[in-house]
């Protein structure tokens, strides 16, 4: 009986040869305990070794290996041959990025973007450490937790088609990035993202597809998290021009 | 950090049927078009208003005019994507301000349902009400 194989179509981009990207099919052995990145790297291994892509922990837990497949953006250490088999795969990089050589992405843009909201916990003072820890409640902890787990996968990016038209647009990561250190009761640097948040690149720009939710692998909802910002900026935006101690607020 | 040679990326163009590609992108399209739907009714309404300043013979005259196939069909369709728009924004509401009963988020869908019957129970008054007169 001959062996099981599945076919991957995979995106290839290499330049200088290639200006644009073309396709290239590769039929391996079918594995259904291997997930997507298992059969890349058997590609790489076995077939052929010029195949280029990211990749690091194989647990879901980096966010390295964002891919496309079939069209939808997937951490590829994540998806299992058997949801697709006999079908074929087809494999790209992700949507709305600049592609470097096959599958890697120029991830430059939203590093920028990550590092102008401030993704940090911001204090005008730090106490001594002999004062002990900023304690929290358990309800100051649920403010913000569930913002937390975002891995940097820019599978939200992918997702977004806003992004995909406004590559200006500081887009969901980083945007549910600045929510969640504004939503810290440790942090006191919120009026230092304001600008950033509040800017025609930021919250405003995104008219809630709710799609990056759908695809985050660590069920993260920067659609939640922006549309909540955007009461937060209206909110500040009033009283600062309402009330004199506004600014300061 | 170590940029690479922007002469040699690659830059995707999203095509301008994007929206044709997945179910939820075709369902925001829609949504953002509704408006569109509900902007024309509003005009429409406010047409309405001036002929009812135009005094009782105008506003009937007017009246009498949206009793026509056509105005009624604009009407059906208007109400449709007005309900859908409606719908639409209850359940960003549930996302934008998470309603907490003894200190725990009660599930968004829940929050959607609660809207939904209170939008109904009100219109179902409104109706009510008008049929009183």
């Amino acid at each position: 009986m001959p062996e099981p194989t599945i076919t991957l179509n995979v995106s290839r981009y290499r330049p200088p040869d290639e200006r644009v990207p073309t396709s290239q099919v590769y039929t391996i052995p079918y594995r259904p305990d291997w997930v997507v990145l298992d059969a890349l790297n058997y590609i790489k291994d076995q077939v052929d070794g010029s195949l280029s892509f990211r990749w690091s922990c194989r647990m879901g837990v980096c966010g390295s290996c964002g891919m496309m497949i079939n069209g939808e953006a997937k951490l590829t250490c994540s998806v299992f041959l058997r949801d697709y088999h006999p079908r074929e795969i087809l494999v790209e990089p992700l949507e709305n990025f600049p592609v470097i050589k096959d599958l890697v992405i120029d991830m430059s843009d939203f590093l920028d973007k990550l590092k102008i909201v401030k993704p940090w916990i911001i204090r005008e003072t730090e106490k001594p450490t002999s004062e002990g820890e900023y304690l929290q409640t358990p309800e100051e902890m649920d403010a913000y937790m569930g913002f937390s787990a975002c891995i940097n996968c820019l599978l939200c990016y992918a997702a977004c088609p806003i992004f995909g038209v406004e590559t200006d647009f500081i887009g969901p990561a980083a945007l549910a990035l600045g929510y969640r250190y504004n939503q810290d009761s440790r942090d006191e640097g919120s009026n230092m993202r304001w600008n950033v948040i509040n800017d025609h690149h930021g919250t405003w720009q995104c008219t809630f597809v709710g799609e990056c939710s759908v695809v985050c692998p660590k069920d993260v909802d920067p659609a939640a998290a922006i549309q909540r910002l955007k009461v937060d900026t209206a909110k500040h935006w009033i009283r600062s021009v309402l009330l004199p101690w506004g600014k300061r607020a | 950090m170590i940029r690479p040679d922007k002469s040699l990326l690659y830059y995707p163009r999203m095509p301008a049927t994007w929206w044709l590609r997945k179910w939820s992108y075709f369902l925001f399209i829609v949504r953002e078009f509704s408006s569109l739907f509900i902007a024309a009714y509003l005009v429409l309404f406010l047409v309405q208003l001036y002929q009812l300043g135009n005094g009782a013979a105008a506003y009937s005259t007017f009246t009498n005019s949206l009793k026509s196939p056509g105005w009624i069909v604009f009407h059906a369709v208007v109400l449709v994507f007005a309900v859908y728009h409606s719908v639409t924004w209850f359940y960003t509401t549930s996302i934008v301000i998470p309603l907490r009963i003894g200190g725990k988020e009660i599930p968004r869908a829940a929050f959607t349902a609660i809207n939904i019957a209170a939008w109904i129970a009100v219109s179902a008054v409104v109706f009510g009400l008008y049929l009183l007169q």
